[in-house]
């Protein structure tokens, strides 16, 4: 009997990937804490016995954290639980940055694509637009916005969304370029795909590697617009608040009490810091370049 | 040389003119007027004072009119600080926020660079790695969580520096606003400058200059410093602009009155024409400095001007 020739077994992007991911300790110790985080902020407002908008009028106002009355965290200058602040401006900064992240990356992911699959005189074009919009001053733009049109949550999604994916458009149209000169791309084309179909079923799939590094980085980046626009007062209102919200209130009376200032700072940056490790590492573990 | 600044310059021109028309009619889109008081005022005051700023003209108009003010310097009427002229009140803050500014990207750049090139040189080992670790710090913490403890440490605990406040720019009331900002730069820089030296140690003339027995300070300092230094001057542009949005902030932690602090009042007083016209005075000044920046690269690498 003659012996069969093992298969060679193929491994995915995502498999190799991962297996690299392994290797890198801050990047799982970052995700892990991430996970952490987010059940926190997610489920840890349930169990407090404090809202985040009530006023507790039994404790001190700017309490010390204490466990016996539940404050875990004290109270800021009005009363209210730190604890449940924390976590519930935790939410909308989160939530910000996933959701205007995920405004920035349909936005750049088709921008790019087209751009980089046509080529030519519209990609051109397409990127001339770019380039001009990249030269702007977009913080101030952001805050124009806020002024002009109210503090709506949705509009701070729109536009810290609209104005972030300058980036995302320009990694993408780069990785088209180079996907558009290869064979399968030629395969599609001669049997006959459509031009919309190609871009949805052979670059996009493609292109996720990147798209998901520059997705993790720039989640950070919008949880700090977003916190620097709640810092300067043009973010979310009272009573719902965010981490960068509260970082200002609790500069505010820091020479009193440190701790309104101390919790959700430190909450930002930890998550801030998180993300970054994670992205650097998957940055490490996805791409191509190395390879 | 005389054809590429005036290639560069041109191309500056549309975003100029995007940069200036998204800003006025955003502006004029927006719901409510500046004069929209709780208390209605009479129909001839109104109409007065529409008259007097011209905001009974059609749009169109209005923006040419506009336009051509910019030409000449002119911003416009303050809608809040009677008696002021736009362009006044930027002329007084700007000083102020460009001297802050200008010293902390200097400083960014000798401690960011400095940190950068000695992690290149200990590439994978604990000054490497603790380097690239406190940067990635420097760029998760933002400037204004920074500052507030800065405050917390030196002068509420310490009593080393004021608090904030700004006399005549004594150097005691700079150090804090100007470190506040360049931090994020530092990092930033430090990480660029780490990355690009690398790649710039691993060429053949590198390999060339220690082949011949030179120290390797003088390979850093004399061949491979210029080469690395490309990449940290085409972020100079983006460390301009995030200096620029981070003083909106630090000028307003620390009570300096510069031009981000007329920002912020303007926009929360809804003074539009003090709004409009600090974000178009930054975008110029965003765009003059990506202009520079592009005539040092052109002279430092010929090839950018061949292309």
């Amino acid at each position: 009997m003659s012996r069969l020739p093992q298969p060679v077994l193929g491994r995915s992007l995502w498999q190799d990937a991962w297996r690299r991911l392994r290797h890198n300790r801050a990047a799982l110790v970052a995700g892990g804490v991430l996970v952490l985080l987010l059940l926190a902020i997610l489920l840890g407002p349930l169990f407090s016995p404090h809202a985040y908008d009530e006023i507790d009028f039994d404790s001190e106002w700017g309490a010390a954290p204490a466990l016996h009355d539940g404050h875990l965290f004290g109270t800021d200058s009005v009363g209210r639980d730190l604890f449940s602040r924390t976590l519930v401006g935790g939410r909308i900064s989160l939530m910000v940055g996933i959701v205007s992240t995920l405004v920035s990356l349909l936005i750049g992911v088709a921008y790019g694509a087209i751009a980089g699959y046509y080529g030519g005189r519209l990609d051109q074009v397409m990127m001339r637009i770019v380039d001009v919009l990249y030269a702007l001053p977009f913080m101030f733009f952001v805050i124009l916005l806020m002024v002009l049109f109210g503090r709506h949550l949705l509009l701070i999604f729109v536009a810290i969304g609209a104005v972030n994916w300058l980036d995302m458009a320009r990694i993408v149209r780069g990785q088209t370029l180079s996907l558009r000169r290869r064979e399968f791309i030629d395969a599609a084309i001669v049997s006959g795909t459509p031009p919309g179909q190609i871009i949805r079923r052979h670059i996009v799939p493609n292109l996720m590697g990147v798209v998901v590094v520059y997705a993790t980085l720039t989640i950070p980046q919008v949880i700090l617009v977003e916190s620097f626009l709640s810092f300067l007062g043009l973010g979310v209102q009272e009573p719902m608040t965010s981490w960068g919200a509260l970082v200002n209130d609790g500069a505010r009376e820091m020479e009193t009490i440190v701790w309104p200032l101390l919790f959700p700072a430190s909450f930002l940056a930890v998550t801030l810091l998180c993300f970054n490790f994670l992205g650097d590492g998957l940055r490490d573990a996805l791409d191509p370049k190395d390879r | 040389m005389l054809r590429f600044a005036m290639r560069r310059l041109l191309a500056s021109i549309p975003t100029l003119l995007v940069l200036i028309t998204l800003a006025f009619f955003m502006m004029r889109l927006a719901p409510g007027g500046p004069f929209d008081k709780e208390r209605s005022l009479l129909p001839e005051i109104e109409a007065a004072i529409n008259a007097a700023y011209h905001l009974d003209e059609p749009l169109w108009q209005q923006y040419l009119r506009y336009m051509g003010g910019l030409l000449r310097g002119d911003l416009g009427p303050s809608f809040q600080y009677a008696g002021f002229s736009v362009s006044e009140l930027i002329a007084q803050g700007f000083p102020v926020s460009l001297a802050i500014g200008l010293s902390s990207m200097v400083l960014a750049l000798l401690i960011g660079g400095a940190a950068g090139i000695w992690a290149a040189m200990r590439q994978n080992r604990f000054g490497d790695w603790s380097v690239m670790t406190l940067s990635m710090a420097g760029i998760s913490l933002p400037s204004y969580v920074i500052a507030p403890l800065m405050i917390l440490l030196f002068a509420v605990t310490l009593h080393w520096l004021p608090a904030g406040g700004w006399e005549q720019g004594r150097y005691q009331d700079m150090l804090m606003p100007v470190l506040a900002l360049a931090l994020p730069q530092i990092a930033y820089i430090a990480r660029l400058m780490r990355g690009s030296m690398i790649e710039v140690l691993r060429s053949n003339f590198i390999r060339t200059a220690r082949a011949k027995g030179l120290p390797e300070h003088r390979v850093i300092l004399r061949h491979a410093l210029k080469p690395a230094m490309m990449p940290i001057l085409s972020f100079l542009g983006p460390t301009a602009a995030g200096v620029i949005t981070g003083s909106v902030v630090i000028e307003q932690i620390f009570g300096i009155p510069g031009l981000g602090r007329y920002f912020v009042q303007a926009a929360i007083n809804r003074d539009y024409t003090l709004v409009l016209g600090v974000v178009i005075f930054y975008g110029l000044l965003i765009v003059l400095f990506n202009f520079l920046v592009d005539l040092l690269y052109g002279t430092l690498d010929p090839r950018v001007r061949a292309e």
